[in-house]
């Protein structure tokens, strides 16, 4: 079988796993989940330095940005150039292209205003950026998305953060099928199972923060999310039996006394 | 010329990341970051809404009124 590769713009990911950095307890916690998670690219996000903290501790200290990539996200940005102005500013810290692009449009469902981010996309293609984009589940804006020059097309699940799982399975089905770039399922995924469903139908990752932070323990849960979704992968390239309507007995009625 | 030596001179009131703060001998951004210990190469700068390369941060000088947001990488997702 052709080695099992996951590229997104070139580059090779280990791990079909992207992992959040945000809602842990501690820094500690928040290196001790990802490094059971497998995964070799986490979303950071881009804020002020509190500058009358001077002992903070910095997520940097935790994990070495040269030895797991950093994806800088625009979290909290609802409109076009708060997200512009966050992604160059992402850039100057550390020369990072790729970045996850989402502008959001609604407070209360965290929902992505397409309008913003498509016109965002263009820009940031246009400068040079490896976008990854935060999208609704509509098939049509995700085919736009990707004549835009996204690298990925990474449509919600549910809402951000509300753990509800994948809520139209027909709309991602139809987006893995259409796209080009690799499709990867963000926000809303709540358990291991949810990203071992997204992964049998196609998609080529999951991205998953809250699922794993707000677990009871989240170092487990981060383990466990490592093998849903290399399971999950596995059944999708296995292929999956047909399902049938009527029962097909598994021993054979030859010899039968 | 002399005239921008002056006004360098005189002390600044800037804003930082949303706070007021008065400096009463002429800075750069480097001896700003310094002041506050922040490690330079872990942040971005913006000054007045533009983005100012690492490589300036010892050359430039902060002016009255300047508004700077110094920037890092938190946990989000």
């Amino acid at each position: 079988m052709k080695k099992d590769i996951f590229k997104i713009d070139n580059q090779i990911f280990k791990s079909r796993l992207i992992v959040g950095t945000g809602k842990y307890k501690s820094f500690k916690e928040t290196a001790q989940a990802i490094k059971a998670s497998g995964a070799d690219m986490v979303t950071v996000a881009v804020r002020r330095v509190n500058i009358l903290d001077k002992k903070k501790p910095l997520l940097t200290d935790f994990l070495n940005p040269k030895k797991i990539k950093y994806l800088p996200n625009t979290a909290g940005c609802f409109n076009s150039d708060e997200a512009l102005r966050t992604l160059r500013l992402a850039r100057e810290m550390g020369g990072w292209k790729m970045v996850k692009l989402e502008v959001l449009g609604d407070k209360k469902t965290l929902y992505p205003d397409m309008i913003e981010t498509l016109k965002a996309t263009k820009v940031l293609v246009r400068e040079g950026f490896k976008v990854l984009v935060y999208c609704s589940d509509d098939p049509l804006l995700a085919k736009e998305l990707e004549y835009l020059g996204a690298s990925a097309i990474m449509p919600l699940a549910s809402p951000i953060g509300s753990g509800l799982g994948i809520q139209n399975k027909i709309n991602l089905s139809l987006i893995i099928k259409n796209s080009k770039v690799p499709t990867i399922v963000d926000a809303g995924i709540g358990t291991s199972s949810d990203a071992t469903i997204a992964m049998e139908m196609g998609c080529d990752a999951v991205l998953v923060n809250s699922a794993i932070a707000n677990a009871k323990n989240s170092i487990l849960m981060a383990e466990s999310f490592k093998n849903a979704v290399l399971s999950g992968r596995q059944a999708f390239l296995a292929g999956r039996m047909q399902k049938l309507f009527y029962a097909e007995a598994s021993s054979s009625s030859k010899g039968l006394i | 010329m002399k005239v921008s030596i002056l006004n360098i001179l005189i002390m600044a009131k800037i804003q930082l990341n949303g706070s007021k703060l008065e400096l009463k001998n002429k800075h750069t951004l480097l001896m700003l970051l310094k002041k506050y210990k922040i490690d330079n190469k872990k942040i971005a700068i913006e000054l007045n809404g533009k983005i100012i390369n690492r490589n300036k941060f010892k050359t430039v000088y902060l002016k009255n009124k300047d508004k700077i947001e110094i920037v890092h990488f938190i946990g989000g997702g």
